[in-house]
């Protein structure tokens, strides 16, 4: 029964998107005040309906009800409860709904708090939400219908995919969906504004926090599935440069070149245009990765069923949104006004810097992701592009976007003093100089790249804090002085400062982990010892033991630095006997600073001896704590307060209030 | 003029579009090798490990047994090496592999950490060999007759499904 419910809900929600599509854009063309209300009752109702489906369908899994193929599928009745959840959006049809959960989240959202937003624009705004509504729950009830029922019910399920049956992965859809599909209200904001034929500093203004949730959210959905490959996979690595990844990647490039190039837009009235079709774009690429991952025309680790009737589909959706949207602003943008002049040493130059190097790096990301694609449609071959690809292209655009990214914070709008603006980072040159002396003295040398990577570090960290410094006239005025004028600073330059040194951070510790990473593999029995990084590790013993739905090979580990205990590890080999697969769960010790990292391999047979893989990663916790800082800066940034209150406001009240219909 | 260049993005996209309708008319998983039932190509590759095999052409007449692409920097590989792993200790099937250009060094620390389930390693370091096999991307895999004829190939890693409902049944009707 309730399975049934959960499609019947799904199905009202496709009726509800199909009402909020069409009739507040009528009504905003006819300028109906109670057709363009229709948009919120709907809106809410849409997310209404659609959370009952997918609380239907987290029901069946919670109960194990084997009646629901999807269920079967992708969940046991042994599965701890977590994995049972997470196993709603562990498989292409829950993660859909879960997916179009979020996008009528965002709709609902903009219906509630967008009361200060122009009734035409909110309208239309909504009414391009629903269409892409429409879209993806047409694509879940044709193609992709998670409450099939199977007759005669199985007694217990094929299990969920064991590495994915992990505390990181079970939250990281969710934020990255909420970041993906996140990206939409930027794309409803661009179309709406195009059919509109107006973008104002105030529809910067309304599309800045939708983009910065949706960013800050996309941030943390790849850290997490980072830092899941880092620890589950037992490799010790962090990024592959998969496609699966890129498909994710490519979406915060330009949802990060958007967020800035919406800046100039809100406070300089310029770059109107481009930014419109980078908030198209930053979504299109969001679809285009979901097309990616779920279409099976590239192989990836990650890549979910394969099923040619939804490549088709979702191919369909992604060709309807863009063009539509393409075509209107081919027909639209051109006579959008030139907004303010600036000269090319200016805040704004520095920020068009950003988007060029931003916009190069997605389109490399880009080519490498779908090369290898491309070749095969012409039937030129098959190919796979590696990680060297993406390492001697990606870098070399970070480096000058890093370097830019200290100054332009210090540049004035219009026209800038370069020299001015370096001055002012003498203390931040000072101290980059001296984290590289201290680099070059601590691992004697070591590659140029690493010395390089430490640099770029040390600015963007130093950079954001001279800027701040720098703003709240630090050590020049008296301290009380400083901290009123810290306190009396804009939330959102607090996120920026906060943001860029979580850059800064990150970029420390991928450099930590590339270039100064050791390790040690060898035979060891139980009693053996051996030596990494100045730890001492003595192998203790192996024992076996059954947990929930698997069975594990757990070995102590004593860990001691000169002598003196420091932690126990027990690494892991686990093996799932209904997925008949087996995992290594690595463990870690970590002191925010460097993790030590240990892996149990497999026994040699009868040798009693284990293959044992030991990690010293320095600095590699610092890619996810900065990879939080900068999601913590997002999320400083969006409670600034004139995304609450502030201007759209007082304009909005010296426009004529419309009246109601009635 | 002017309007060109607006409407450019649509005209990129337009393309782009048709090149991912005719990728989804190919299964990336499933290429069809020209070599299938044919003999395997003539080559020679010197042995990755110092004190182990090379591989020939010639050493894979005799016995049915697999020939696996491989690289260090794959990330599928990974995915598929517990599967191999299984597939030579346990069911005691001859895997060969080539080393698709790879580092020696990286290549050899791989398959410590991972273990070996290679009886034989040719490097294929610039790939040339590779070619001549039809080899799309690592990793792949070609199951080999006892004439030393390519019977099946996977594309992508080799998974417990593939293995039970293809590779042995094969390898089994192939030994007879």
């Amino acid at each position: 029964m309730i399975p049934e419910i959960g499609h019947y809900a799904l199905v009202l929600a496709l009726f509800l998107a199909l009402v909020q599509s069409v009739i507040p854009l009528v009504g905003a063309a006819r300028g109906d005040a109670a057709w363009m209300d229709v948009a919120k009752p709907a809106a809410i109702g849409q997310f209404a309906m659609i959370l009952v489906s997918f609380l239907a369908l987290t029901y069946a899994f919670v109960v194990s009800d084997f009646s629901v193929l999807n269920v079967v599928q992708n969940s046991h009745s042994m599965k701890p409860m977590l994995y049972k959840v997470a196993g709603v959006w562990g498989n292409h049809e829950g993660s859909m709904v879960l997916w179009v959960l979020i996008l009528a989240m965002f709709g609902a959202a903009v219906a509630l708090f967008g009361s200060n937003l122009p009734p035409t624009l909110r309208a239309r705004v909504l009414s391009v939400q629903a269409m892409i509504g429409v879209g993806f729950l047409l694509f879940i009830i044709a193609t992709s219908n998670p409450f099939i029922r199977v007759d005669p019910a199985p007694l217990n399920g094929t299990d969920l995919n064991p590495l994915l049956q992990d505390p990181g992965l079970a939250f990281h859809p969710p934020f990255l969906y909420f970041g993906y599909v996140g990206f939409s209200m930027a794309f409803s904001f661009a179309v709406a504004a195009l059919i509109e034929g107006r973008i104002d500093p105030a529809w910067a203004r309304w599309v800045r926090p939708w983009t910065l949730a949706a960013w800050s959210g996309l941030t943390l959905g790849i850290a997490l599935g980072s830092w899941w490959a880092y620890y589950e996979l037992g490799w010790g690595g962090w990024w592959f440069w998969d496609p699966v990844e890129n498909a994710s990647f490519m979406p915060w490039l330009a949802g990060t070149a958007l967020l800035h190039s919406a800046i100039v837009v809100e406070k300089r009235d310029a770059l109107k245009s481009w930014t419109v079709l980078l908030a198209i774009l930053t979504f299109v690429l969001s679809l285009i990765g979901t097309f990616l991952v779920r279409s099976g025309v590239l192989t990836s680790v990650h890549a979910f069923a394969v099923d040619p009737a939804r490549g088709v589909f979702i191919l369909l959706l992604l060709s309807v949104a863009t063009i539509g949207a393409l075509l209107l602003y081919a027909i639209r943008a051109p006579s959008m006004k030139m907004g303010g002049l600036f000269a090319p040493i200016s805040r704004e130059g520095a920020l068009v810097l950003n988007n060029l190097l931003l916009s190069t790096a997605t389109a490399t990301v880009f080519l490498g992701t779908l090369y290898p694609l491309f070749l095969d449609a012409i039937d030129a071959g098959k190919v796979s592009v590696g990680p060297p690809f993406f390492n001697s292209t990606f870098i070399p655009l970070m480096v000058p976007l890093i370097a830019a990214m200290s100054v332009g914070p210090l540049m004035a709008w219009k026209r800038a003093d370069l020299a001015g603006a370096l001055s002012r980072l003498k203390f931040a040159a000072v101290l980059t100089v001296i984290c590289v002396l201290g680099a070059l003295y601590m691992y004697q040398g070591g590659p140029v790249l690493a010395l390089l990577g430490v640099a770029m570090a040390a600015w963007a960290f130093f950079g954001a804090l001279a800027e701040f410094a720098d703003r709240i006239r630090l050590f020049r005025a008296p301290l009380g002085e400083s901290l009123r004028r810290a306190g009396g600073l804009p939330r959102s330059a607090w996120g920026m400062t906060i943001a860029h040194a979580g850059m800064g951070i990150a970029i420390a510790g991928m450099t930590g982990s590339a270039a100064w990473m050791t390790e040690r593999i060898q035979l060891m029995r139980p009693g053996d010892t051996t030596q990494i990084a100045g730890y001492e590790l003595r192998f203790d013993e192996v024992h076996e033991r059954s947990v929930a739905n698997y069975q594990a090979k757990t070995s102590t580990f004593t860990v001691s630095r000169d002598g003196k205990f420091v932690a126990t590890l027990h690494p892991e080999e686990r093996w799932f006997p209904v997925a008949r697969m087996s995992t290594t769960e690595a463990a870690i010790r970590t002191n925010f600073v460097s993790d030590l990292y240990v892996v149990l391999g497999q026994e040699q047979q009868g040798t009693g001896a284990y293959a044992t893989r030991l990690y010293h990663h320095p600095l590699v916790p610092w890619i996810w704590i900065g990879c939080v800082v900068m999601v913590v800066g997002g999320c400083v940034s969006l409670s600034d307060r004139r995304f609450r209150i502030g201007v759209p406001e007082k304009k909005r009240n010296r426009q004529p209030v419309p009246l109601p219909a009635e | 003029m002017r309007r060109l260049i607006f409407i450019l993005p649509l005209v990129l996209f337009a393309v782009l579009a048709g090149y991912f309708a005719l990728g989804l008319t190919r299964d990336p998983s499933v290429v069809p090798s020209a070599l299938i039932d044919k003999p395997v190509p003539e080559f020679t590759l010197p042995p990755l490990l110092k004190d182990g095999e090379g591989l020939a052409s010639a050493d894979l007449k005799g016995k049915v047994q697999l020939v696996n692409v491989f690289a260090s920097w794959c990330v599928p590989c990974r995915i598929e090496h517990p599967v191999l792993m299984r597939l030579a200790k346990e069911q005691g099937i001859t895997v060969k592999a080539i080393n698709y250009k790879d580092k020696p060094e990286d290549a050899v620390r791989w398959l410590n950490q991972g273990g070996n389930p290679y009886s034989a390693i040719g490097a294929d370091q610039d790939g040339r060999v590779s070619i001549n096999w039809g080899v799309y991307g690592v990793p792949e895999t070609y199951v080999i007759d006892a004439q030393g004829r390519i019977r099946y190939k996977v594309v992508g890693p080799v998974m417990p499904d593939e293995v039970e409902r293809h590779i042995l049944p094969l390898i089994k009707e192939l030994q007879g």
